[in-house]
């Protein structure tokens, strides 16, 4: 049963930040409450205030720019599935928020809101972590920026700080040679990740030597996770199916998962072990194409 | 304390005050007697509360119903007009693409946005297209011939 508290829809994203600074700990942000009303159901939170900022359409874009692409916070989940510039140069998030919950829940749940969320075994961080996104944070006290990485603080906690709210998100453009892919395990297509894996390659020109390269984890530690040793082990090389092979198990030692009602500790380092190599594989043919 | 809440539902307006915890599937089924929408799982997962919000099928039970204020409803009541059954629902009827029938609003309510948004969907598509609907009775494969054959163009108005 969700408790009672009082309702506070700000008309402009100014009015957001003062209403948000103005009550503090004693307020939630709510965008489409896709995964926060769940929280609330569940008697997990009670906030006195509720500040929705759904309807703030300032906040609801997807722009190219000379940089790359930005997206707004307040972006539905369906908006980028669906839209043509995110399917033609970072088809890699379009493939994500196809497997993200249902149509439903796409359709109204937005990208920040999942990733103020903090929920580990999200879909998106792990992809915007591969595909170094930033994220513009503001407050009264006007803007900052942060690496997406390291948002992630703990379990259901982000790096947001009083009277601060998520509302962009920046994909820079990928190198040439650079190619992204992602999948999650689970049981049912669209639930959420049992362990997701996320790799972004860039080779060099003409030697295939790999130059660049992130490997990001969802479900596999109290927040979305880079396997940086696992990196390491392919960067600056030239990729061999042996060297795929000993990514993956780095990057299975590297893991912290736990065992839950999805799967046991030893079954999640199982998964990562396989599905490192074969989205390296992937972002590998991508890189190529 | 109460808010003023606005809401076309089906074509009619309605005024009303909630209690900003109240759902939408509340108001639909509790405030406005439109009990057509089902209240299942209550969190998300089962899709019986579909209806279709501004263009968009959407779980009622996971919408803050002040967050659709000024927005436009479609529930499984307004799919008829009159006695004349949407197109949807006839196939449904002659595939018998129900049983006990708890799934079954919330799985016209998608199968209509759905086919709003795409006409012409393959096999695949009408899969994807109602995954966040649960039938418990497990009759998938009677909604997906029935949809299939809307899709064909065999549930054309007049026909």
């Amino acid at each position: 049963m969700i408790k009672d508290f009082e309702y506070l829809a700000p008309k402009t994203l100014k009015e957001a930040l003062t209403l948000l600074d103005k009550y503090g700990d004693d307020c939630k942000i709510i965008g489409g409450g896709q995964s926060l009303l769940i929280l609330m159901r569940q008697g997990l939170i009670a906030p006195k205030y509720l500040i929705s900022i759904k309807g703030l359409s300032e906040l609801s874009y997807i722009k190219e720019t000379k940089e790359g692409l930005n997206i707004g916070a307040l972006t539905t989940h369906r908006a980028i599935e669906k839209s043509p510039v995110i399917q033609k140069k970072f088809s890699v998030l379009a493939e994500m928020e196809q497997r993200l919950a249902s149509i439903q829940t796409r359709n109204w749940g937005t990208i920040g809101g999942n990733l103020c969320h903090g929920e580990p075994a999200g879909d998106p961080a792990p992809v915007l972590i591969a595909l170094k996104a930033t994220l513009t944070i503001a407050s009264l006290k006007g803007e900052r920026s942060t690496a997406v990485e390291d948002f992630f603080v703990d379990y259901f906690e982000v790096a947001l700080e009083h009277g601060e709210l998520l509302t962009e998100i920046q994909l820079p453009a990928a190198p040439p040679r650079t190619g992204t892919a992602y999948t999650k395990f689970n049981v049912i297509q669209s639930d959420l990740a049992t362990v997701g894996v996320a790799v972004s390659i860039t080779l060099g020109s003409g030697d295939g030597i790999c130059q660049d390269i992130r490997i990001a984890l969802g479900a596999t530690a109290p927040i979305a996770m880079r396997a940086k040793k696992a990196e390491e082990v392919l960067r600056g090389k030239k990729v061999t199916d042996n060297l795929l092979k000993e990514a993956g198990e780095v990057a299975s030692t590297e893991a912290q998962p736990i065992s839950d009602i999805a799967a046991s500790e030893e079954y999640r380092r199982e998964l990562v072990r396989v599905l490192v190599p074969r989205m390296a594989k992937e972002a590998l043919t991508r890189a190529k194409a | 304390m109460k808010k003023e809440l606005k809401l076309t539902v089906n074509g009619q307006p309605y005024e009303l005050y909630v209690k900003p915890k109240t759902l939408l599937v509340q108001v639909l089924r509790d405030h406005l007697a439109l009990t057509g929408t089902k209240r299942g799982c209550n969190e998300s997962s089962c899709g019986a509360c579909t209806v279709i919000l501004n263009g968009m099928a959407v779980k009622s039970c996971s919408i803050l119903a002040l967050q659709a204020d000024g927005g436009k409803v479609q529930t499984v009541e307004g799919l008829a007009s009159g006695t004349k059954l949407h197109p949807i629902q006839r196939a449904f009827l002659d595939h018998g693409a129900f049983q006990c029938g708890f799934c079954t609003s919330g799985m016209l309510m998608v199968s209509t946005a759905l086919l709003n948004e795409n006409p012409k969907p393959t096999k695949e598509q009408i899969k994807e297209g109602i995954d966040g609907n649960i039938c418990r009775c497990t009759g998938y494969n009677s909604i997906i011939r029935a949809l299939t054959a809307v899709a064909k163009g065999e549930y054309k108005e007049g026909k």
